[in-house]
C-alpha cells in the first residue's frame, strides 16, 4: 500500500465528474423511459415508481409503498409482492439508498438546492437529527395502521413528483418547492438526509447491501475534506476513512450512504472506489 | 481524566452527554409525531370523494381502497378508452388515485376488464371477472322535472345506450295526464343490475344530465332491519301471517269516494 500522496500532475489531469455525470444520466434516463410511453407511445415501462411494469412482463413495486399498503390492512396481490421482491433483491445488491442517489427524481431537486446554497454561501441553521426519518417512518406506519389509509401518499414528494411528471402535475409543484426551499433555507440536506421516510426504508436495505464505496487507499488521504463537503451523509465517511489498525475497516458500511460516488469523484488522492462490502479488515502489514 | 471516567461509572444524575442525547431523542420523536399527525389529519380530511367522481370497476370499498391503492396508474394506462385518470394535486379526489367523471367519459365496460387485470395490489378486486357484476355507482334519474321522457316526450337515449339495455334501465308505462291521451315512458333504474358505468349520464341530451351516476352509498336507501314486507311474507308463508284481519275500505284520492 502506497502511503505517499499522488503526484500533482496526476491530480490535475483528473476529470472530477464521472460518477455525478453517470448518476444524472441514469436519473434522467429512467425518467425518460417512463415518459417515453405517454409522450411518444413507446411503452417500455408503464406506471410510475410506486409500481410499474417493464416491457409488459417485469413487475416492480416500491418496498415502502408495499409496506404502507400491507400495514393498512390490505394484503397485496402476488404481482406487487413479486415486484417488491425484485426491487429489494436489486437494492440489496447495488446499495439500498442507491435508489435515492440514482433513481429518485427528488434527488435532482435537493441537489439543486444544495448547489445553490453553496453558490450563495447560505448557512441554514436548523439541525434536525438524522434519525428523524426513522421516527417519521415509524409514526407514519402506526398512523397507516390506525386509519387504514396510506396517509403518507397524500403528501409524499417522491411519488408526487414522479407521478406528476408522468400523469399530470396539478399543484404538486407546491410540495416540491417546499422541499427545495426547506433544503435551501432551513436545513442543509434537510429532506433527503434527515426526513424522507422513503429513503429511510431504502436505508434499511443498505444495512446489508453488497456494493459499497471503499476507502482502501485511505492512507493517502491528505485531509482536504472535499469528500465531507460534497457528501449528503458525511457521517458515513468518517469511520471508513479515518479508521486505523484494528479499528473500522475501509468499507463505508453506513446504511445511509447513497452510493452516489461523489466522494470518488472529488478525491484528488483517489482514496475511494466502488467495491463490495466483503474483506473489510485492514491489511496486517500497516 | 481518570477521575472523570470514574465519575461516569457512579450511578447518579445523568451526565450532560446523556441528557443531551435524551433531549435530542425526545425532541426528534415529538417532532416526527407532530409532523406525522399533521399529515394524517390532512390525509383523512382530503380523502372524501366528490359525488361525481367514480372509481374503476372492481374497486374495494373506499376506505380499504385508500389503503390498498399504490397510485401507480397502471389501470389508467391499460384503459383502452382513456376513461380513467389519476387525481392531481389540487383536485378534490384523494391525490394520485384513479377515478372518472361519467359525464365526461363513461366506462365502456370492457369484457376482459383490463384495468382490474393491471392492478398490482388488488385494490381493484381480481375476483371481478364479469363486468356486469361491477358496481361503480348507481344511476339515478335525479331530475324528473327536466327529463324529456317525464315531460311526455320520447327521448329514451339513456335507455338505448345502456349496455344492459332493458335490464338496468326499464321503461315503465304511465298515463300522460297533461294530454290525457298519450303515454309516458318513465325510466326506472334497477339497482340489482346497474353497474354504474355512466353511459346514461354521459349520453343524456340535456345541458345538465337529468340522470346521474352516484356512489351507491349516496344513491341507495335501506329498509329498517326489522322491516318485513307483508305481501312478501304472505307469499313465503303461503297464507296470511295473521288470521281474521278486517279488510277496511281503501280511501281513494280526489273525491273518488270509498270503494
Amino acid at each position: 500500500m502506497n502511503t505517499a500522496t499522488l503526484p500533482i500532475a496526476m491530480v490535475r489531469s483528473r476529470w472530477r465528474w464521472k460518477w455525478l455525470f453517470l448518476r444524472r444520466l441514469t436519473q434522467v434516463g429512467i425518467l425518460g423511459l417512463f415518459l417515453l410511453g405517454p409522450m411518444a407511445g413507446i411503452w417500455i415501462v408503464k406506471g410510475n415508481l410506486s409500481s410499474n411494469l417493464v416491457l409488459d412482463l417485469l413487475p416492480l413495486t416500491d418496498p415502502f409503498l408495499l409496506l404502507q399498503t400491507t400495514v393498512s390492512g390490505h394484503l397485496p396481490e402476488t404481482t406487487a409482492l413479486l415486484g417488491t421482491a425484485i426491487v429489494v433483491t436489486f437494492y440489496l445488491l447495488v446499495g439500498g439508498r442507491a435508489f435515492c442517489g440514482w433513481v429518485c427524481p427528488v434527488n435532482i431537486v435537493t441537489d439543486a438546492a444544495a448547489w445553490l446554497r453553496e453558490m450563495l454561501g447560505l448557512r441554514p441553521r436548523a439541525r434536525p437529527s438524522r434519525t428523524t426519518r426513522y421516527w417519521l417512518l415509524g409514526t407514519l406506519l402506526i398512523m397507516t395502521a390506525l386509519t387504514g389509509i396510506t396517509v403518507w401518499e397524500w403528501v409524499n414528494p417522491v411519488s408526487m413528483l414522479h407521478r406528476g411528471l408522468i400523469f399530470g402535475f396539478g399543484f404538486a409543484w407546491v410540495v416540491l418547492l417546499a422541499v427545495f426551499l426547506f433544503d435551501l433555507l432551513v436545513a442543509q440536506r434537510g429532506w433527503c438526509s434527515h426526513l424522507c421516510p422513503m429513503g429511510a426504508t431504502y436505508s434499511l436495505l443498505g444495512a446489508g447491501s453488497i456494493i459499497r464505496v471503499r476507502a482502501d487507499d485511505r492512507a493517502r488521504c491528505d485531509d482536504c475534506m472535499e469528500c465531507f463537503r460534497v457528501c449528503p451523509e458525511p457521517q458515513v465517511i468518517q469511520p471508513a476513512l479515518k479508521g486505523t489498525g484494528d479499528g473500522p475497516g475501509p468499507v463505508i458500511t453506513g446504511m445511509n450512504c447513497t452510493n452516489c460516488g461523489r466522494c470518488i469523484d472529488v478525491c484528488d488522492q483517489i482514496v475511494f472506489h466502488f467495491g463490495t462490502r466483503f474483506h473489510n479488515k485492514m491489511e496486517a502489514s500497516s | 481524566m481518570s477521575q472523570e471516567q470514574q465519575n461516569t461509572q457512579v450511578p447518579g444524575p445523568p451526565s450532560p452527554g446523556r441528557r443531551h442525547f435524551l433531549q435530542e431523542v425526545v425532541m426528534t420523536a415529538c417532532g416526527a409525531a407532530l409532523f406525522g399527525g399533521g399529515v394524517t389529519l390532512y390525509a383523512t380530511n382530503a380523502s372524501a370523494m366528490p359525488a361525481q367522481a367514480l372509481r374503476p370497476p372492481g374497486v374495494l370499498d373506499e376506505e380499504t381502497f385508500l389503503g390498498a391503492c399504490v397510485r401507480c396508474g397502471l389501470c389508467v394506462r391499460d384503459c383502452p378508452y382513456d376513461t380513467l385518470d389519476l387525481a392531481r394535486v389540487g383536485e378534490p379526489v384523494a391525490v394520485g388515485t384513479p377515478y372518472f367523471i361519467a359525464r365526461q367519459v363513461a366506462c365502456e365496460m370492457c369484457e376482459d376488464i383490463p384495468c382490474v387485470k393491471a392492478c398490482p395490489t388488488g385494490a381493484l378486486d381480481p375476483e371481478l371477472t364479469d363486468i356486469d357484476d361491477a358496481r361503480m355507482g348507481l344511476a339515478v334519474l335525479i331530475d324528473q322535472e327536466t327529463c324529456l321522457n317525464f315531460l311526455g316526450l320520447r327521448c329514451d337515449v339513456c335507455y338505448q345506450i345502456c349496455p344492459l339495455i332493458g335490464e338496468a334501465i326499464t321503461l315503465e308505462l304511465d298515463h300522460n295526464d297533461r294530454t290525457g291521451v298519450h303515454a309516458r315512458f318513465l325510466h326506472t333504474v334497477n339497482s340489482e343490475t346497474c353497474t354504474g358505468c355512466g353511459k346514461c349520464e354521459a349520453a343524456c341530451v340535456l345541458d345538465v344530465a337529468a340522470i346521474k351516476v352516484l356512489p351507491i352509498t349516496l344513491a341507495k336507501g335501506q329498509l329498517g332491519r326489522h322491516y318485513r314486507l307483508g305481501w312478501e311474507e304472505q307469499e313465503k308463508a303461503g297464507k296470511p301471517l295473521l288470521e281474521n284481519i278486517i279488510d277496511l275500505p281503501d280511501r281513494m284520492p280526489a273525491g273518488g269516494g270509498l270503494q
